[in-house]
């Protein structure tokens, strides 16, 4: 009995110690932030904090007033630790903040894989009382479509997605950025330091192809339409300012390959590409250039979705991305104010929906000049990427460039009009998927 | 205190015989309410929250409305299924790590089935060709590593293992072949028009079939391998092979027909998981499933009724924790360290289930 009395004893005692333990280390996360979940909300009051300045100057008054019955699902592929859906979280904080609308009108759902646990998020959100739902990724679309089949009086957006116009359904839409108009300036910062480099004598023989022509290189994710487009406008942006390049395409048969990309870049540098731009997720190619460039190889990196400068301090010029927010600004305004949501959204600089992050130290001088003169032409519509009199298919300029509409491999609709392919307006995901002479797609 | 004169150890490890069914379930539970202290206790730590809330919302993710409810039965039954399919190749201690594996090819047979006969035959049809194709499928599957194991002794674990990877690449071919739309990288939903090769609602519930094929393979695996010979063969051949071989049962023959039937079963989850839930077949179709069907055999001591609880609390898990992520803005890594800590709990008391401490002194006093 007295044993079991001391054991009684010692197990309070070490279960006091513990609560005490307990709440010492509540109060010092709070103000430490230690803790990843205080970070976050932290973070999260603070832009709150700033979004509601905003608000009160607005003159609009809508902000203040936004609408309590609102709410909004959200449906990501991954969570704030991978890079392209944290760019939809930031999103959708700036523009929930800068309409007024409160932290529990928005539910979310972190990494929804692409199978039907999609369609189980989405319905989940629906009786949550959702009345928009958004996915984020291009392989939700199918299940987002059949929630949306499902329950007509909720809105759903596919967000990439291509399928919106085809499905006969009012409350199924889609929405993709203009992000060639972003990679066509990410190609003028690259044609800018090719130009400094050939200027300055800093290449070699290898550097050049058979015709003279400066050698770049290009990781792709898959031999699509959207990475064919991007990199086409890409390819463009670097001719605007030095004509005499060409450019080889590798691609990852993947969206997020660290160490494909990696090795995809690590190929196209030895074989001579003094540039490397991607369509692909990860930081492998960025740090590809970074080794090579550490190891006295002249290669330049051009990045996508996220500044490129922390893994490559050296060799990142630049990256192309996504401003997601404009659009999520523009759909929770529609649901606020009972305005129909576009079926198929494309915008790019002129409403600020696309941009380049902060040039590298590596970048060519004059290069910020350059890019705002390409930026305010392609803002006022004076330049167009896809000017057909810029480039050639098999020897001749284009006049007739088919978009597959109906998604059956084949092209049916015109693209070109006046001289200029029509990119993302017939719908909003990228079509231009001729390949223009001067590009070689190496698998 | 009191010590032992001796300097023996003052606790002793001791072997359990057998013990009797309340007390199995008192330590568990035990366990369970421990486990959830511990929790109780980082989750205040860590992110300063009341567990009690965090609780009720894990337990408002798995059951809070009827469809929540639903989808959780769903996939515990998904998961029951797969682990009922390991039952009988555990029991033989032929350790069958290729669920994942038949799986897979049991949804790629589906997946075939659905996408090409859609047009030519009945949904009723359509649905027993798909069965039958997806067993077949796994049934091969499961074929192949028992054939090398009876024929050259080869182990079995790896072997299974490997062919996980190898069913793996087969569904990305597959994929690729199947793309729809081009460009998409998926096959998305199959038949999303048509619905052919869907299941259709039983009891008025869209998941009624999945529920009750699960109940059916649970019960049918239990009867076969407590009531009949080829499951007392299959103990016999767990329990020795030299028993066995001298009471005349071909093993060879048990190898094979046993390791038929487990592939077979979880290829009929495969089809399960494609006609009666997904309606689509990627790589995430097993998504995993088919390793932690063998932690629930092995929870269950490879008791089909002891499975359904157990992936019941799994899939239970599972769901709050995503419940969590989703409330509180927590990380889901968050929520599975809750996860972690309730199945390190119960995997502790299987300790306490076949040992028990004894302090020398008061096991004299005892006797």
């Amino acid at each position: 009995m007295k044993k079991f009395l001391a054991l009684m004893l010692a197990l309070c005692m070490t279960f006091s110690l513990a609560a005490c333990g307990s709440s010492d280390d509540g109060s010092s996360d709070d103000a430490g932030s230690a803790s990843t979940a205080s970070a976050s909300t932290a973070e999260e009051e603070g832009e709150g904090s700033e979004a509601a300045g905003e608000a009160s100057s607005s003159a609009e008054g809508e902000a203040t007033a936004a609408d309590s019955d609102l709410k909004i699902g959200i449906v990501l592929v991954g969570d704030e630790n991978e890079g392209y859906t944290y760019a939809h979280i930031e999103g959708i904080q700036t523009a929930a903040a800068a309409l007024g609308i409160s932290d529990d009108q928005i539910l979310w759902k972190y990494s929804i894989t692409e199978d039907e646990s999609c369609y189980d998020a989405c319905i989940d959100l629906v009786e949550s009382g959702c009345t928009l739902v958004i996915t984020n990724s291009y392989g939700h679309q199918s299940y987002c479509q059949q929630a949306a089949s499902e329950y007509p009086d909720v809105e759903f957006v596919a967000l990439t997605g291509d399928t919106a116009n085809q499905s006969g359904l009012d409350n199924f839409h889609n929405a993709f950025t203009c992000v060639y108009e972003s990679r066509y300036v990410s190609g003028v910062v690259a044609g800018m330091k090719i130009a400094e480099l050939v200027e300055s004598g800093a290449l070699s023989d290898d550097n050049y192809d058979a015709d003279g022509n400066v050698k770049i290189g290009y990781v792709g994710a898959y031999p699509y339409a959207e990475v064919v487009s991007g990199y086409t406008a890409f390819f463009l942006g670097v001719q605007s300012v030095y004509e005499n390049v060409s450019m080889e395409v590798q691609y990852t048969n993947s969206w997020f390959d660290l160490t494909g990309e990696y090795e995809a870049a690590k190929a196209l540098i030895s074989d001579g590409c003094v540039i490397i731009g991607q369509h692909a997720d990860s930081t492998g190619a960025p740090s590809a250039c970074q080794e090579m460039y550490e190891s006295g190889t002249t290669v330049y990196s051009v990045g996508y979705n996220i500044d490129m400068l922390s893994v490559a301090p050296d060799a990142a010029l630049t990256s192309a991305t996504n401003v997601w927010a404009v659009y999520y600004e523009y759909v929770f305004g529609c649901m606020l104010n009972g305005e129909a949501i576009a079926t198929d959204w494309a915008e790019g600089y002129e409403t600020g929906a696309v941009a380049i992050t902060a040039l590298g130290d590596s970048c060519a001088e004059g290069t910020a000049d350059k890019v705002a003169e390409v930026e305010a032409a392609l803002m006022d519509g004076s330049l167009q990427v896809f000017d057909c009199s810029t480039f050639t298919v098999d020897g001749e300029n284009p006049t007739s460039i088919l978009i597959d509409m109906d998604l059956d491999y084949v092209g049916d609709t015109e693209g070109v009009v006046d001289g200029v392919f029509q990119e993302s307006t017939l719908r909003s995901a990228p079509g231009f998927s001729a390949r223009i002479d001067g590009i070689t797609e190496l698998n | 205190m009191q010590t032992s004169a001796s300097g023996a150890p003052r606790l002793r490890i001791v072997k359990r015989d057998s013990l009797p069914l309340w007390k199995a379930v008192v330590i568990r539970l035990l366990a369970v309410l421990l486990a959830l202290l511990v929790d109780a206790v980082l989750i205040y730590c860590i992110v300063n929250m009341n567990p009690v809330e965090v609780y009720k919302t894990m337990f408002s993710g798995a059951f809070g409305t009827s469809r929540r409810a639903w989808i959780t039965a769903r996939d515990s039954a998904l998961l029951l299924c797969m682990s009922v399919g390991l039952a009988p190749a555990f029991k033989m201690r032929f350790w069958n790590t290729g669920a994942e594996g038949q799986i897979l090819v049991g949804a790629i047979c589906t997946a075939f089935c659905m996408i090409n006969f859609a047009d030519v035959l009945p949904t009723g049809l359509l649905l027993v060709v798909m069965a039958l194709a997806s067993i077949v499928g796994g049934g091969i599957w499961g074929l192949i590593p028992a054939v090398f194991k009876a024929k050259w002794d080869t182990n079995e674990t790896l072997f299974t293992l490997m062919l996980n990877y190898v069913a793996i690449q087969l569904t990305s071919f597959c994929v690729a072949c199947w793309e729809n739309p081009y460009g998409s990288n998926t096959v998305g939903v199959i038949n999303q028009n048509s619905q052919a090769g869907w299941f259709p609602a039983l009891f008025g519930a869209s998941y009624g079939l999945n529920i009750l094929l699960a109940v059916l393979l649970t019960v049918g695996m239990f009867c076969y391998l407590r009531y009949t010979k080829q499951g007392y063969e299959i103990a016999v051949v767990g329990e020795s092979r030299n028993t066995a071989r001298y009471a005349g049962v071909s093993i060879t023959k048990v190898y094979i027909r046993t390791m038929i039937l487990s592939g077979a079963i979880c290829g009929f989850s495969g089809f399960i998981a494609v006609a009666g839930s997904s309606h689509t077949v990627s790589t995430s179709t097993a998504g995993g499933r088919g390793f932690t069907a063998i932690i629930v055999a092995w929870l269950a001591k490879f008791n089909t009724f002891f499975m359904v609880v157990i992936s019941l609390l799994l899939v239970f898990l599972e769901k709050g924790a995503s419940e969590i992520a989703s409330q509180y803005n927590l990380n889901e890594y968050a929520a599975q360290m809750i996860e972690g800590v309730i199945l390190f709990f119960i995997l502790g008391s299987e300790f306490f289930l076949n040992y028990r401490l004894v302090r020398p002194g008061k096991e004299k006093e005892g006797k």
